[in-house]
């Protein structure tokens, strides 16, 4: 549903995407994140056509919008619904109003579009504040006119571009339980940026990790998260801070990857190493897997080699913690 | 019984109200028709400057150049060098109409500015919002920057309204009519101080009128 192929973008003698290539299967959730200045931005403007990729295509449900211009673009934004963080509803209209807006820049009939606008007012839970003006409305009601406009137009697409980020965190639960609902409801593909790793752990399918312009890492969310060893991983399901102040101990990560506790702790213990205590653990059951890590004491820097040793050999993903 | 001012001075009981009228029509002819054409001067002038939808620099300037100089010039003088325009215009270059053709060349770059101002408050955020809607530039500036910038724009007429009345004093030291020319050529050049006073008084009431409505209006349709 939607494909990037090479695609780069470049401000003067700054490179702010470099070959960036994604597909995202239609129906997905797919999440991209990264670090203030990674790109991600960048990344959606190109997607919507504000801004012109320097080279590569981005295609949304096969139409190339970095061909389009004039009507032609505007055409191909109908397909693309917009949720933004900071909603950007208009102070002027009420909530319905706000809701028809796309259908009215479309040319639809007020009546039609008035009808429409009320009945996904009525889909978010706001089928009584019809009448309010935005700044009668609390952050999340605000984002949620801002999803049922994004759907007006019955996109095939739905762009997020930090939905949640001025929300507190009841409120980001509701946002993105009602995101997901679109995805079950109405098979929408849902491109989400952001920069909180709970929104991707939340309702993700897939994601990809944006590092200086480029694609650091992508793939299936529970495959990002199994991998041992990964960066990303550690961001997404991390483990509370640790303060040692023995210099006689040191710490083992292991990743519950393709393994589980038991198999962990009978392992340490035919190797004759004493695993003394279980620190700090973060696990999440993703797709029904169970996934995560765990850090362990052990006597001693010659005793962590030892152990990471033993586990390795059987196949469990080890190594000394910082 | 004798005592010839105020209620017995007949520049007070007859002069008064058609004056008063004339000052009335003036000021609205000219802010109806300053609004009328200097919001859409007022919106070239933003979309053409740097950041606007469509940003020509060249043409920003030259837009920018002339609404300054119009602006700089003396009202007083700006009459003067327009009464043959007036006259093109309506026929003659006294009364209140041909005021009017001054007042509203005098206040279109005012009004035009205040307007450029106002736009530049809408964030950049709904607009960008609108164009992913599909918007075009016609939609955005009619669906979201004007509506967005209302109450703006309507104070900012009110306030080039409020300086059309004072204009309107101005223009009565040149055949311009109105409680200016009243003033000047009964309070001031006939020593009448009681008709000074009433047509200051009468020009107060006004102000305070205009802005009073001007403010009720603005509130109105500020839902921020």
């Amino acid at each position: 549903m939607i494909e990037l192929r090479g695609l780069r973008k470049v401000f003067g003698p700054t490179v702010a995407l470099e070959e960036i290539d994604l597909s995202v299967p239609a129906g997905e959730i797919h999440g991209i994140v990264g670090r203030s200045g990674a790109g991600k931005s960048t990344l959606i403007r190109c997607l919507t056509g504000l801004e012109r990729p320097s080279s590569g295509t981005v295609s949304i449900d096969g139409v190339d919008i970095t061909d389009q211009s004039g009507s032609g673009l505007r055409e191909a934004r109908r397909n693309i619904g917009m949720v933004f963080q900071h909603v950007n509803l208009l102070d002027s209209r009420t909530a319905l109003h706000n809701v028809a807006h796309p259908l009215q820049i479309a040319g639809v009939s007020k009546s039609e579009r008035l009808a429409k606008a009320r009945e996904l007012l009525d889909f978010v839970g706001l089928g009584d504040r019809v009448d309010n003006f935005p700044a009668q409305l609390s952050g999340g009601q605000k984002q949620r006119v801002g999803i049922a406009r994004a759907l007006a137009a019955e996109p095939k697409v739905l762009l997020c571009d930090e939905p949640t980020s001025a929300l507190d965190a009841t409120t980001t639960d509701q946002i993105l339980g009602l995101i997901r609902s679109l995805r079950d409801r109405l098979g929408i593909t849902v491109l989400i940026i952001t920069h909180e790793m709970s929104v991707i752990r939340e309702i993700c399918d897939s994601v990809t990790l944006l590092a200086d312009g480029r694609v650091a890492k992508t793939g299936k969310l529970a495959e990002v998260i199994s991998e041992p060893g990964s960066d990303l991983a550690k961001d997404l399901v991390p483990l509370p801070p640790i303060g040692l102040d023995d210099s006689d101990t040191a710490l083992v990560e292991v990743s519950l990857a393709g393994t589980s506790l038991p198999q962990v702790l009978t392992c340490a213990q035919s190797a004759g190493v004493g695993a003394e205590a279980i620190l700090a653990g973060a696990v999440e059951t993703i797709e029904g897997k169970q996934i995560g890590r765990i850090r362990f004491t052990v006597a001693g820097a010659a005793q962590s080699k030892e152990l990471i040793a033993a586990l390795v050999a059987d196949g469990i993903y080890a190594e000394e913690a910082a | 019984m004798n005592d010839p001012t105020w209620l017995n001075n007949p520049a007070i009981t007859q002069q008064m109200l058609p004056a008063t009228i004339e000052t009335l029509l003036m000021t609205l002819w000219s802010t109806g028709l300053a609004v009328l054409i200097g919001l859409p001067l007022g919106i070239w002038l933003f979309t053409s400057s740097k950041g606007g939808l469509k940003a020509r620099p060249a043409l920003y300037r030259v837009l920018s150049l002339i609404v300054d100089i119009t602006r700089s010039i003396p009202f007083i003088i700006l009459i003067i060098a327009l009464i043959p325009f007036a006259r093109f215009v309506v026929g003659s270059a006294l009364g209140w109409q041909a005021t009017v053709v001054s007042l509203t060349i005098g206040a279109i770059p005012f009004y035009a500015r205040l307007v450029e101002n106002s736009l530049r408050e809408v964030s950049e955020g709904k607009v960008e919002a609108a164009l992913m809607m599909g918007a075009s530039h016609g939609q955005v500036i009619r669906q979201v920057y004007v509506p967005e910038a209302k109450p703006g724009l309507i104070g900012a007429a009110t306030v080039t309204s409020v300086t059309l009345v004072s204009y309107t004093a101005m223009a009565g030291a040149v055949g311009g009519g109105g409680l200016g020319a009243l003033a000047i050529s009964y309070g001031y050049q006939r020593y009448q101080a009681d008709t000074m006073i009433a047509c200051i008084i009468v020009l107060v009431l006004i102000v305070a009128l205009i802005q009073f409505i001007g403010d009720r209006l603005a509130r109105a349709v500020d839902h921020r």
